[in-house]
């Protein structure tokens, strides 16, 4: 069994204030895993030092990227090595063209990769497909990215991200956040399209909805900045029906 | 504009404009903007207009008369029906396509739209007024795109140069001006250019242009335009040289629905210093203004935006709007903004606003988190931020032209 992810001993600290207290993780290829927790547990924290965000300090631990020091990488490298991060709160970019964007990002990998870049044709059908599959009428190409794009808009926009540059490892912050059921599932199924024996997700969750869409391999619990349990698919019933502070106790 | 207090520091320009010929026609010009100069030199600080420029440095400066005539530069291919050139400050008819008009042909309708006696740019341009463009076009005409170039090469040495343009335009005439100034960063030298335009009825004149001096020029421009009934001014003006650039607008909408947009960009890097100036006189009813300026700032680059509009008693059903946005890359960028409303009209719609920031981290990172190296990324935020301001832009080679520009701009060690 060869691993994706391993994070070891993980501190972080948000203006001075350490939000992740020592954590350690591994997910295998292959496996997707579930965090949960309540709200200000350091899930968002989690993503944001993984994917690079400026202003995390990582105060101790390591972390490791199919045998690389995520760590050392820059945020452009982590996402050409694989990582994509599908933010809680995407960001509106008004001026930059929907379109403009998924192709900067994805010639942008495809370069740092040494792969050969999509001319506009070729990009165009890679993009329309996808919508297609997410229910995404093809004006939302012409945009400004998220500007404008209702909560679910966006929601979607991340996965069509997703989609179009196909990641290594997924890390979906909350993705299912203010969804209905319809729009669950095409998230959902976004994800599952890009199972197999290559790729690894951390779906970070509220609800346990969410994962009878998509079942993880395993579960943890995420309370003031530590995983608190860990366990299979159960653990996420178990959650919903119980509470954070019964699991903890 | 305020009265402006007497400032003695103009007597090296005036024993330089005595000291040249003057041609008869261009005799009341000359004197006027002597009289002015004399009484009012060049403004410091303590002028109101001048707050957040001065040009009294400029009294420091020694500049020759250019001489003119020999250097040839390579040139790209003409991009309209015809060019303009100037070379080292003098207008060089073999190198043009355009039929030189001498400027005494409009002798009776020079300096009509300016004020020397508080319009130093004008003032100073009037006191060595002696070559210029002038383009007619008559009623109902289509000229198409003219292109007018000033290049300064190394040879130049540091000279001042003074062009006075003159653009009409009959009823329901059409014109594009392309126009573009550049020059070698090592030379001082001082381009003060003054347009006066005047569109007639139905008139369109879309006016492009491209200030790209050098490093160590001075630039003084000013337009002055009176749009007349249905009448479009089209002003796009993108400042990305000079070490101190002032570019005055001066412009009434004379007669019933009149559309004056004044748009533009200000790309600065260190050391650099470019004001852009405004002024909008909204006289006749139902008329309508938009003015988008954006400036970006790196190094310890100063911008200044001023911005006036005046709605008349009589300009009913006025729609105006003003937009000034700046972006600040670095800590020692500074930019100063001055919107100015005056509004004596009451069914008016009249709006402004103005920015200033730096790039948003959040959005920074977001266009990282997706594989975008963070100097594209930044690029591409600094371009989207500039979008707005040449949306308006309709005409595709200006268009062009511009974002070159633009990338050119960002390649550049700030
Ligand atoms: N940028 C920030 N600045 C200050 N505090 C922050 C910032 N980001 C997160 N925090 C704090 O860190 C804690 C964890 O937040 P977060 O990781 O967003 O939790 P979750 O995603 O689990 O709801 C919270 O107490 C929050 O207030
Ligand atoms: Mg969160």
């Amino acid at each position: 069994m060869s691993i994706m992810l391993q994070i070891e001993g993980l501190r972080a600290a948000v203006e001075g204030r350490e939000i992740l207290r020592g954590i350690d993780l591994t997910v295998p290829k292959g496996e997707v895993h579930a965090i949960m927790g309540p709200n200000g547990s350091g899930k968002s924290t989690l993503a944001y030092v993984l994917a690079g965000r400026e202003g995390y300090e990582v105060t101790a631990g390591r972390v490791t990227f199919e045998g690389q020091d995520l760590l050392a990488m820059e945020p452009e490298q982590r996402a050409a090595a694989g990582v994509f991060l599908a933010f809680q709160y995407p960001v509106e970019l008004p001026g930059v063209g929907n379109a403009n964007f998924l192709r900067t990002a994805l010639n942008a990998q495809r370069r740092a990769r040494g792969e050969p870049e999509l001319d506009a044709m070729q990009f165009l059908k890679e993009a329309r497909a996808r919508m297609k599959l997410l229910g995404m009428p093809e004006e939302m190409l012409k945009r400004g990215v998220n500007v404008g794009f209702s909560g679910g808009e966006k929601k979607r926009n991340e996965v069509l991200q997703m989609a179009l540059l196909s990641p290594r490892l997924a890390i979906l912050d909350e993705t299912d956040s203010g969804l209905d059921i319809d729009a669950l599932k095409i998230v959902a199924d976004g994800v599952n399209a890009l199972r197999g024996p290559e790729f690894s997700a951390l779906v970070i969750t509220h609800y346990q909805r969410l994962l009878n869409h998509i079942v993880p391999d395993r579960v943890h619990v995420l309370v003031g900045g530590r995983i608190i349990r860990s366990g299979g698919p159960e653990l996420a019933l178990e959650l919903e029906q119980r509470g954070y502070g019964q699991v903890a106790a | 504009m305020n009265a402006i207090a007497p400032i003695d520091n103009a007597r090296g320009f005036l024993r330089a404009a005595e000291a040249m010929p003057v041609p008869a026609w261009a005799e009341g010009l000359r004197a006027a903007g002597r009289a002015a100069l004399a009484a009012r030199g060049l403004p410091n600080r303590r002028v109101e207009a001048f707050k957040y420029t001065d040009l009294a440095p400029l009294a420091q400066m020694t500049f020759t008369r250019p001489e003119g005539g020999r250097a040839a530069p390579a040139l790209g291919a003409p991009r309209g029906r015809a060019r303009l050139l100037f070379v080292d400050g003098v207008l060089r008819g073999d190198l043009s396509t355009l039929p030189v008009r001498p400027l005494s042909e409009v002798a009776a309708v020079l300096g009509e739209l300016t004020d020397p006696m508080n319009q130093p740019l004008a003032a100073l341009n009037a006191a060595f007024a002696e070559a210029g463009m002038v383009l007619e076009v008559p009623a109902g005409e289509d000229a198409g795109l003219v292109e007018l170039l000033s290049i300064v090469t190394d040879e130049a040495g540091p000279i001042a140069f003074h062009p006075r343009h003159v653009i009409r335009l009959g009823a329901g005439a059409r014109l594009t001006l392309l126009e573009s100034a550049e020059g070698p960063d090592h030379l001082a030298y001082l381009h003060n250019p003054v347009f006066e335009i005047a569109l007639a009825e139905g008139a369109v004149l879309t006016h492009v242009r491209l200030q790209r001096e050098g490093r160590a020029a001075f630039f003084l421009s000013s337009v002055h335009a009176a749009i007349g009934a249905r009448a479009t001014y089209d002003n796009f003006t993108l400042q990305a040289g000079a070490r101190l650039a002032r570019n005055e607008i001066h412009a009434a909408l004379q007669g019933p629905q009149g559309a004056c947009h004044m748009n533009g960009a200000q790309l600065l890097g260190e050391g650099q210093h470019a004001d852009t100036t405004t002024s909008l006189h909204h006289a006749a009813p139902e008329c309508t203004s938009r003015q988008t300026y954006k400036t970006v700032l790196r190094g310890r680059a100063r911008g200044v935006f001023q911005g006036k509009i005046l709605v008349s008693r009589e300009a009913q059903r006025t729609d105006g709007y003003q937009m000034n946005q700046a972006l600040l890359l670095s800590e020692e960028a500074e930019m100063d903004s001055k919107p100015q409303l005056e509004i004596y009209a009451d069914d008016v719609k009249c709006s402004h606003g103005a920015t200033i920031g730096a790039l948003d981290p959040d959005q920074l990172f977001y266009l990282r988190a997706r594989g975008i190296p963070q100097e594209q990324a930044r690029a591409m935020l600094v371009e989207a931020f500039l979008a707005e301001a040449l949306e308006g832009l309709a005409d595709p080679l200006c268009r062009a032209v511009l974002e070159e520009a633009l990338q050119q701009w960002w390649r550049q060690p700030a």
